[in-house]
């Protein structure tokens, strides 16, 4: 039975464009208090432009419901349990986005005198200093502007390194467990690709791990726990074997959660990693963005970090540009402040004391998942689940029913779906992660949604085959989009 | 399903030759492999392809598959139809949705490939 | 749930991770504070950050007023706090904001194609280049050396590693426009694109037109990059250009102490399947409803993985939303007023000042300061509480006693009235 969601009324939409009428308008602006210049005599007419063609025309109110209405038609983290595996979506604390746009800080301009940016660095500084304990790492760069982007400043700062020492290396290993990012990273960085196989536990496995590393091994690339959610027991002995070649260990900090205040990938020999802010720390993902992806590394890299870095004089920071070694710059100015302001007040409100219960929390819930879901779907790696679980649709896809099916079912039982057909190292994977933000009273819900689905499943395959039936739309025609693409709206 | 006329790779081409021009597709097993295909990605007309190499690419929405050209030798001729219609592919693959012509640098190449029979065996095979 | 997981303590969940492993003291950080403490620190971090200052600072980044109606709608939950749209059928509101976004931003630029944002402005133009390599199959980019500097440091970072050189050309020294005279010479038939910034970093509107025919004589693109956003509300879009790279900051974002921003990227048609970054696309649903999707993902590093057009794997959606919402408010009237009410407060400000350059210019400008220097006019206006101009000796040694001044419908005659005669004293 369906608990959590019912049916109601919505509102239809159309594009701005098609409710746009000419002179309608919902702008203020203050009468000029300087003399009008005439624009074709101080730019020529050359430079001008008649008008914006098809630009909407709309008023304030038809603004508002405009927007309004395309919101109702969003899943969020306010609706509920968000199990997007590998995404940590929790909880979005509002006091994150009040601070956020405090004048002083939301206005602060990236050229203002270091004399008046005094409150913004020492956001900074404290945000740097907070995850250097975290992470367990010496340094900390705030630069990068995502996951992503960090992840390919992390590859440079391994390129700079070995370069300094004469030979920046070839090739990259990659878990075949990664994100698809990790590999797309590495070529952008200049290097080829190398998968490592998974042995049976789903970790890496150290006798083909020790075959593949040698002196033109530039990196192994790691993500742990893995895309499984397993820990990497083996951690520390990976870590051996790369730096008997002079191979340096790189650390996907995707799956963070799991660890802050349990364990340090400082203390367990890795030597650059990234975080995402947007995951760990609770700053919102904004419908895919803006995220935040702070490089954190051990001593032997820091020369190489981007500029300009935060210098700490007696009573006041500084910009320090004057860096010889650095690979430059990763993107303009300091990085996505606002997002360290949110990211730091988390920090903040959980303390030293509150961030490992909130992890304990997280790995809680998802084991609470595992051992209620196992009797009902294939758990194919049995290993201790940290964060998430991975389970497959091996029992019901012989009955046609594919993991993407069970999760568009999902959604009728008012669920957003949990991660589909990743990782790639399990056939039809379902990638579970509550993160530590639900009440067993919510995961019970989704927990009684999956049974449900389970026997539906067994019992009409094809009701769960072709879900979501109680959204405003079915399922999309993807082939269609791709085939004819229509990227914009066109007057007819 | 598999003409007897022509001849195949085991990553899954078909090539059909007359004199010393060789017209080249995807076999049926292949494009149904792959599902509904959006997007053909060919070289264009006077480039030189290496057998064994690839020679462009066929998307699915969520996968692209290189295509290996099973023949070396020059580009004459692209299939004009599928930047629009990619749709053929899936429709008539050996015939109406070919890809490219080739003129042959290297005839003796042809004696590598498999027959219908021996194509067929392979994937009854694979599968 | 502890019995339910067949354990008696959080703890024993975390028995398979080795010992040497686990910290075994508490962080060192803080204990937990309240709502209150935490607004109270933020604030204090606010007032430390010239709060109350009034500012003449662009170069890249720019004050404009925020509609209202911007932080109303990104403070939807709805909008807030969802994942990047990949279930459709439940993402529906984000994916018609972002193709209503694309289609604005071909009609802002004349491009026909636009992805759904990028991190920001400087990160874009790497991405602009790596693209039309791929496209011309050539190797070295030519960029002007009127691009924003941390954009051009940014490029050299991001294209050394692909090793694709980056060549600068001139700027014109009394004109403050590109040399095209310089950037004939450099350019050949290994040049994959050339780049060219306007209204360029000193705030002068380039002949884009000119740019364009050079760079197409030598088959090379056009990669037209802009910063200032509101210039497009006035200025001829840049249709001769095949790339356009573009800062979105302008359009409601607030400066933020430099990000989070939106950067984006649009093109011609016929490039569509090189652009990086998300894109969404028009489609029907099962019973052939109008409906939206993310597509073309086969360019994506999740699919492609090595082989992908770049690792970006998410837009700047919620900037992107106050990007939209802004164009929505303003219109296609309001921005045309938003622009010249930008231009007349610029050349207010610059009205007989000595300008080093003579070039057309939008809502900045150079100033070469007759009597003082450029530090010393600025600590005269800062005890006025006014943030005066950029200094240029940090990027342009030859700029040294120059300053970057940028006014906007924000400022008002009073203090312009007030950095004039420090300008001119």
């Amino acid at each position: 039975m369906i608990q959590k969601a019912s049916t109601h009324v919505n509102q239809n939409e159309p594009l701005l464009f098609e409710r746009s009428s000419a002179g309608k308008n919902g702008y203020q602006l203050p009468p000029l208090d300087v003399p009008a210049v005439d624009p074709e005599q101080v730019l020529g007419a050359a430079n001008l432009r008649d008008s914006i063609e098809d630009l909407p025309e709309v008023s304030e109110v038809e603004a508002i419901r405009h927007f309004t209405r395309l919101s109702t038609w969003n899943y969020a983290i306010d609706l509920g349990l968000y199990p997007l595996g590998s995404c940590t979506m929790k909880y979005n604390p509002r006091v994150n986005e009040r601070v956020a746009g405090i004048d002083g800080l939301a206005w602060a301009h990236p050229y203002q005198p270091e004399a008046l940016a005094q409150g913004g660095m020492r956001v900074m500084a404290a945000l740097e200093d907070a995850l250097t304990e975290i992470t367990g790492m010496d340094a900390v760069t705030l630069q990068p502007a995502a996951g992503a982007h960090g992840e390919l400043t992390g590859i440079l700062l391994v390129r700079a390194l070995l370069e300094s020492r004469g030979n920046p290396r070839k090739r990259i290993l990659v878990p075949d467990s990664a994100h698809g990012t990790n590999p797309a990273t590495a070529a952008m960085a200049g290097y080829t690709v190398q998968d490592i196989k998974s042995d049976n536990r789903g970790m890496v496995d150290l006798e083909t791990l020790e075959s593949l590393v040698t002196d033109e091994v530039a990196a192994l690339m790691i993500t742990n726990p893995n895309t499984l959610g397993v820990f990497e027991s083996n951690i520390i002995r990976i870590a051996e074997i790369l730096h008997a070649k002079g191979t340096m260990l790189y650390m996907d900090g995707a799956n963070m959660n799991a660890l802050v205040g349990i364990a340090r990938p400082g203390d367990f020999g890795v030597d650059v990693m990234h975080l995402n802010l947007h995951k760990t720390f609770s700053t919102p993902h904004g419908g895919g963005g803006p995220g935040s992806g702070p490089v954190a590394v051990k001593k032997h890299l820091e020369p190489f970090l981007p500029v300009p870095r935060l210098r700490r004089e007696a009573d006041t920071l500084a910009w320090n540009y004057d860096l010889p070694s650095s690979i430059g710059k990763v993107r303009a100015f300091y990085g996505n402040f606002g997002v360290l302001v949110r990211a730091l007040a988390y920090i903040l409100a959980h303390g030293g004391d509150g961030l490992p219960n909130a992890t304990g929390d997280a790995v809680l819930n998802a084991n609470y998942i595992r051992k209620r879901l196992e009797p009902y779907f294939e758990l194919p790696h049995k290993e201790p689940t940290m964060h998430e679980v991975v389970f497959s649709d091996e029992r019901q896809a012989k009955l046609g029913v594919r993991t993407g099916d069970l999760a568009k079912r999902l959604i009728d039982y008012g669920f957003h779906p949990y991660t589909v057909s990743f990782p790639m190292i399990v056939h039809g994977a379902l990638m579970i992660e509550p993160t530590e933000t639900e009440s067993k009273l919510e995961l019970d819900l989704f927990i009684d949604a999956m049974i449900s689905i389970a026997a539906e499943a067994e019992s009409d395959p094809q009701l769960v085959r072709t879900a979501p039936h109680n959204t405003r739309i079915g399922r999309v025609d993807e082939v269609l989009a791709a085939r004819k693409p229509v990227l914009r709206w066109q007057r007819k | 399903m598999y003409p007897d006329n022509f001849r195949y790779t085991k990553e899954h081409e078909w090539v059909n030759v007359e004199a010393d021009v060789a017209t080249v597709g995807i076999t049926f097993h292949a494009q149904s492999e792959l599902g509904d295909i959006v997007y053909v990605d060919l070289p264009k007309p006077e480039a030189t392809v290496e057998r064994g190499k690839s020679l462009g690419s066929v998307e699915s929405v969520k996968a692209v598959s290189d295509i290996y050209s099973p023949v070396s030798g020059e580009v004459l001729e692209v299939n004009p139809i599928l930047a629009d219609a990619p749709e053929k592919l899936n429709e008539d693959p050996h015939g109406a949705a070919w890809l490219v012509k080739i003129r042959l640098s290297n005839p003796a190449e042809l004696s590598e490939l498999l027959t219908a029979g021996q194509y067929q065996e392979y994937i009854g095979a694979e599968a | 749930m502890l019995s339910a997981c067949g354990v008696e303590s959080i703890e024993e969940l975390f028995a398979n991770l080795p010992e040497q492993v686990r910290i075994r003291q508490p962080l060192a950080l803080a204990p937990g504070q309240s709502e209150y403490e935490i607004i109270d620190y933020f604030r204090a971090r606010g007032a430390e950050n010239g709060e109350g200052y009034v500012s003449f600072l662009g170069a890249g980044v720019y004050s404009h007023f925020r509609p209202v109606l911007v932080d109303t709608v990104v403070s939807r939950g709805e909008f807030l706090t969802s994942y990047t749209p990949y279930q459709a059928e439940i993402s529906q509101g984000t994916l018609m904001a972002i193709f209503e976004f694309q289609t604005m931003i071909c009609q802002l630029t004349g491009m026909e194609v636009a992805n759904a944002s990028m991190y920001d402005g400087s990160t874009a133009v790497p991405e602009a280049a790596m693209m039309a390599v791929r496209i011309t199959r050539r190797e070295r980019v030519l960029v002007s050396r009127a691009l924003h500097p941390e954009y051009r440091q940014v490029l050299a970072t991001m294209l050394r590693r692909q090793s694709i050189p980056v060549d600068e050309f001139a700027y014109h020294r009394a004109a403050g426009t590109i040399d095209l005279e310089d950037l004939e010479r450099k350019l050949d038939g290994t040049t994959a694109a050339v780049i060219i910034q306007s209204p360029n970093f000193f705030g002068v509107v380039e002949d884009v037109k000119r740019a364009a025919e050079l760079a197409h004589s030598r088959g090379a693109l056009l990669i037209f990059v802009f910063a200032e956003a509101v210039s497009l509300g006035i200025l001829t879009p840049p249709a001769d250009a095949d790339i356009v790279a573009g800062e979105l900051q302008s359009f409601a974002i607030s400066p933020s102490y430099g990000g989070p921003f939106a950067g984006v990227i649009a093109t011609r048609e016929k490039y569509m399947r090189q652009i990086p970054g998300r894109l969404v696309g028009e489609t029907v649903d099962s019973s052939g409803r109008r409906a939206y999707c993310l597509t073309l993902a086969t360019r994506e590093q999740h699919i492609r993985r090595e082989k992908a057009t770049s690792n970006i794997c998410t837009n700047q959606a919620l900037i992107a939303l106050m990007a939209t919402v802004f164009m929505t408010v303003y219109g296609k009237q309001g921005l045309r007023e938003l622009a010249v009410q930008n231009l007349s407060k610029a050349h207010y400000l610059a009205k007989d000042l000595p300008l080093a350059f003579g070039g057309p210019f939008f809502n900045e400008f150079v100033v070469r300061p007759k009597i003082s220097s450029p530090a010393a006019v600025n600590r005269r206006l800062l005890e006025r509480k006014i943030i005066g101009g950029l200094e240029l000796d940090r990027f342009y040694p030859d700029l040294a006693d120059c300053l970057l001044l940028c006014a906007t419908e924000m400022n008002r005659k009073e203090s312009m009235d007030v950095a004039r005669e420090a300008l001119l004293g």
